[in-house]
């Protein structure tokens, strides 16, 4: 009698023990962040997740971005890296994770119940976080990103400091702007500013026009190698930047300028134009509520093909695929890119959500930047890359320009000659 | 009596272990690391393999043709070479000024050590406001005192960037500089200038003859210090200029920066690194024989 007891005992004790390891009672998951701006507000999220459900959402921030870029990367070689995560980078980094096993292939996961959790996000970010059939980095397809909002670049305009040259509208093209710009000038005003000291600014701005100027199939021929970049069309890409020097279209300092000094500058109707980003509405009401302004798409050199702007996901994050808490994070993903969680980030921080359905009481310059997601595009949806070193040839040799170094044509044989180098390197 | 030159010999061995130990560890296996790494051709995200990603010298032959990188080490020659001149000068003019009985000496040793304890990247950022084109103070200064033709871009115009970053490295560093001067100088013995004094020596004979001699371990100490902490400038190019206009303020730290994060190359990284190591270890051995042979002479 009483062995049987001890034996049922320990086999009911044993089972106990079995179903207390497998089911907890209280999981966490561990999300490493970047973005000190948002903190705040994703604290306040984890804190509701956490009354929800019953899991605790550790938030981890490490800023700024170049210090998360280092951490994500020691993490991934020493597979600590925490269960949910951002890449950032060019899309040849997030290539390199999804191979290297760190990231979670959520394509499953976003198309289950007919697409329910993929249909209700924006094509154009989840695009970034998309790797094609074929694409040129060698990754399985599918999508290995959940985007948590989005961002798109454009110009804004003061129109405090147009009213007062007698302009009513902002310009359409680039004649105009050119001419408005004349108009401030000589009334002692700054033209545009931004913050092309960060040179992957004036990548975008030169990329915006290479769009309107040749077209996205010249662009991506000349990245495959098909294409010249002293060809006549890339010249006048180059040109523009010259003949904004020569006009005195530029805010002073602009080639070694950061990104705050110009937001800074544009906020104190110090310049009547900036190219910046949809997150500026957040840091212009900062700045200056009082600011009046809105967001422009950069005015047309050409009619021939559409003007394009940078955009797409703003911050994506991504399952760490070695996580013993795959399903606990996608989870999260999921409830973080649902309605009410998206609408209120975008409240918080003023900026675009990742859900369609959440795009409610914006204010007028963030429904501008809403408004021109049709012309966004992004390096990162293009499929092929363009080599760093290419890259960073062409954006200091744009700043070479302004400062009057070079001419639009040195420069682009300067970069031919480059590209030819680094292709040469890769046969 | 071997059994005991045995035991004192392992207890020597025994005593020098943890040192050995710790130098080796953060040091010898790092370089050893990188140098690996120097050989091959790998982004700092995949799974490092070595076989895989070994491609002999090819990043080192890559480097010795990269102008963007000699023109960086040059650039960083340059700031090196202002901060030897006149940091140094400024330096020990000051420490010669302290090591007199004047009054309130300990108030301007403080002053002078300011500036080395304040964080690069205030002083990059408070002194990028001073130089800024359209707002900054020495514009406004400029032109308040007649002086508006001089008025530039100073950061973003290529004839000055340089030479302004260079100055402020200098008003940084002068202070470490001062501070062993002042430490050498005072150990200049009294007498000496006393006896030189009745030998009807002049200020300026006293300071060729009685401490110039004596100061040459100083001065070679300070000038091995003020060039590799120089050549290794880097915070207040990233808060000042991050390099720019151009490549006109590119120095050697952040060239490899750009190439470990910028374009994901851990590999030529890794190689600009050790070649950039290889070359203070260079300067420096020199700058040692430099300084027997000073010594001697």
């Amino acid at each position: 009698m009483s062995s049987s007891f001890i034996v049922f005992l320990s086999v009911f004790l044993v089972s106990c023990g079995q179903e207390a390891r497998e089911k907890p009672l209280v999981k966490s998951i561990k999300v490493w962040h970047w973005m000190s701006d948002r903190e705040d507000a994703f604290l306040e999220l984890a804190k509701r997740y956490e009354t929800e459900k019953g899991i605790k959402v550790d938030l981890e921030l490490y800023a700024p971005s170049d210090a998360y870029t280092q951490k994500v990367r020691a993490a991934a070689q020493t597979n600590t890296l925490p269960d949910i995560f951002g890449v950032l980078g060019v899309k040849r980094d997030f290539a390199s994770f999804v191979k290297s096993n760190y990231v979670y292939d959520l394509t499953e996961e976003m198309n289950r119940d007919n697409g329910a959790w993929k249909n209700k996000l924006f094509a154009k970010a989840l695009a970034v976080n998309e790797f094609e059939q074929d694409n040129s980095f060698g990754v399985k397809p599918g999508i290995y990103g959940a985007p948590i909002d989005v961002t798109n670049i454009q110009m804004l305009y003061n129109k405090d400091l147009l009213e007062a040259v007698g302009v009513n509208k902002p310009p359409k093209t680039w004649k105009d702007l050119i001419e408005v710009t004349r108009k401030l000038r000589a009334k002692g005003m700054q033209g545009l500013v931004s913050g092309w000291g960060e040179t992957w600014m004036i990548d975008c701005f030169a990329s915006n026009y290479a769009f309107n100027i040749m077209g996205k199939d010249k662009i991506l021929d000349t990245i495959r190698g098909k294409v010249s970049y002293a060809d006549p069309d890339w010249v006048k890409v180059f040109d523009l930047f010259r003949e904004m020097r020569d006009e005195g279209a530029l805010a002073s300092g602009i080639v070694t300028m950061v990104n705050k000094t110009a937001e800074q500058i544009f906020a104190n109707n110090r310049a009547a134009f900036a190219f910046n980003g949809s997150w500026c509405v957040n840091v212009y009401k900062g700045m200056n509520p009082n600011l009046n302004y809105g967001a422009m798409l950069p005015p047309e050199v050409s009619d021939k093909y559409p003007m394009a702007i940078w955009g797409g996901a703003g911050s994506s994050f991504m399952v760490n695929k070695q996580s013993k808490d795959i399903q606990a994070s996608v989870d999260f993903l999921k409830w973080l890119t649902d309605a009410p969680q998206q609408v209120f980030l975008s409240k918080e921080t003023q900026g675009l959500p990742s859900n369609k359905y959440s795009l409610k009481d914006m204010p007028m310059a963030l429904s501008q930047f809403a408004n021109a997601m049709d012309n966004a595009t992004h390096p990162n949806v293009w499929g092929v890359s363009e080599s760093p070193i290419v890259i960073e040839a062409f954006d200091k040799g744009i700043q070479s320009i302004i400062i009057g170094e070079k001419t639009p044509e040195q420069l682009a044989r300067e970069v031919q000659a480059v590209k030819e180098r680094e292709m040469a390197k890769n046969q | 009596m071997n059994n005991m030159r045995a035991k004192a010999v392992l207890q020597n061995y025994l005593f020098i272990l943890p040192a050995v130990l710790i130098f080796s560890i953060f040091y010898i296996y790092p370089f050893y690391k990188v140098f690996t790494l120097s050989l091959c051709q790998w982004d700092g995200i995949a799974q490092f393999d070595f076989a895989k990603t070994f491609i002999g010298f090819r990043n080192f032959i890559e480097l010795f043709q990269d102008k963007i990188w000699w023109g960086a080490m040059m650039q960083a020659g340059y700031i090196t070479l202002i901060a030897l001149t006149f940091q140094n000068a400024l330096a020990l003019m000051l420490a010669l000024a302290c090591d007199r009985d004047i009054k309130g000496g300990n108030i301007y040793r403080v002053i002078f050590y300011l500036p080395p304890v304040l964080s690069e990247v205030v002083v990059g950022l408070v002194w990028k406001w001073i130089y800024d084109g359209n707002y900054g103070l020495l514009n406004y200064w400029l032109t308040s005192a007649g002086l508006s033709s001089l008025v530039t871009d100073w950061l973003s115009n290529p004839k000055t960037a340089l030479t302004c970053v260079a100055i402020i490295h200098c008003w940084k560093g002068f202070g470490w500089g001062f501070i062993i001067f002042l430490a050498g100088l005072q150990t200049i013995p009294r007498q000496l200038y006393e006896a030189a004094k009745v030998d009807g020596a002049s200020g300026w004979q006293m300071f060729k003859n009685v401490t110039m001699p004596l100061m040459v371990p100083v001065f070679i100490l300070v000038s091995i210090l003020t060039v590799l902490g120089t050549m290794q400038v880097f915070v207040l190019i990233l808060s000042m200029t991050n390099g720019g206009p151009g490549y006109h303020t590119e120095v050697p730290v952040t060239r490899i920066l750009e190439s470990m994060v910028g374009s994901s190359r851990f590999g030529y990284a890794c190689s600009q690194g050790v070649m950039f190591g290889a070359a203070l270890l260079a300067i420096s051995f020199v700058q040692i024989k430099l300084s027997k042979y000073m010594k001697q002479a």
